[in-house]
């Protein structure tokens, strides 16, 4: 069993909403450091197979095709070894 | 003419459409499910409002990939005449039948008002029966509507004539002010390079009859119509 581990996020430069709100929020908090924040999407994909150059090939055309709009986003990931699914 | 409404799973303006273009404009109109893979038959396929597959991961996104969107996307690509609404806007972009990508609304809130839009581009299939210049009153309802495409792709997009419709003041001017998502270049609809796909953020069917406040969601619906039945054809 193996775990993809995807970060989905902005491209740099494109506006981020959700992240200046956030960002408003934790300098109302008192918190005057922050200099911006940025929110993205965090996935576990978990697959049922060991070969991990055929997941590899599978994560990054997942990526592609749905999880990330090309568009606005890029995105990250990487896999490890796992034993049992996540869910029971 | 006959027109086919794709209803997704969380499609909510479906029946709107259904009921303005057969009710209040006399065409044959079918409900087309999510499931389907065929479009065979129909003149004009509209991908309606709503928040399909509950706008999980990036709206449209997930409806995008549904079993009938093959048949969607050859009939697009063959030049026949979509129109997506709202949620239909963005299953059109991430489906790639439209350039650029849709974002939350700057301002962080859902916003459901009614907005103007100059139509700017009056030599569509879907404008015809407007001005060029005109300031049309269109209702708006949605949370993820500011529109974005890179300076290339929104060159190309001016260059083209494909923007169609932006947010403007009644009486015209676009400003900052009367852009109610962030939307780039106050951009409320575009079409494709060919002109037989239309995306629009507002919502015609919630303004086809004047017990809803207003007509001008019927002209655009009539545009469709009328220039279908002169024969008209695009990119000849």
């Amino acid at each position: 069993m193996l775990l993809a581990k995807i970060h989905v996020t902005l491209k740099p430069g494109v506006l981020d909403p959700q992240g200046e709100a956030v960002a408003g929020g934790l300098k109302a908090m008192g918190y005057t450091d922050v200099a911006g924040v940025r929110v993205g999407k965090y996935l576990e994909v978990q697959l049922d197979r060991d070969d991990l150059a055929e997941a590899e090939r599978q994560v990054e055309e997942m990526c592609r095709r749905l999880l990330a709009n090309p568009v606005i986003e890029e995105y990250r990931y990487s896999l490890e070894e796992v034993t049992g699914a996540f869910t029971a | 003419m006959k027109f086919g409404v794709i209803v997704f799973p969380g499609s909510n303006c479906d029946q709107d459409v259904h009921y303005a273009l057969g009710r209040v404009l006399g065409q044959s109109v079918d409900y087309l499910w999510h499931g389907d893979t065929r479009v065979a038959g129909y003149d004009c396929l509209v991908l309606p409002g709503g928040f399909s597959y509950g706008d999980y991961l990036r709206a449209g996104a997930i409806a995008r990939f549904a079993p009938i969107m093959p048949a969607v996307i050859d009939f697009a690509r063959s030049g026949g005449l979509v129109l997506g609404i709202c949620n239909g806007f963005q299953i059109l972009l991430e489906a790639g039948l439209l350039p650029g990508a849709m974002q939350r609304n700057d301002c962080l809130q859902f916003r459901c008002q009614w907005t103007h839009l100059k139509v700017e581009n009056n030599v569509t299939p879907f404008t015809n029966r407007f001005r060029e210049g005109q300031v049309i009153r269109v209702p708006i309802a949605h949370g993820e509507g500011n529109y974005y495409a890179d300076a290339a792709t929104l060159a190309e997009l001016e260059a083209n004539r494909q923007v169609v419709l932006r947010y403007c003041t009644p009486d015209g001017a676009v400003t900052p002010a009367a852009n109610p998502n962030g939307s780039v270049g106050n951009i409320a609809g575009i079409t494709n390079r060919e002109g037989n796909i239309l995306g629009m953020m507002p919502h015609p069917e919630r303004c086809a009859e004047g017990l809803l406040g207003g007509t001008d969601g019927r002209e655009l619906f009539t545009s469709i119509i009328d220039w279908w039945q002169r024969g008209e054809r695009l990119g000849a």
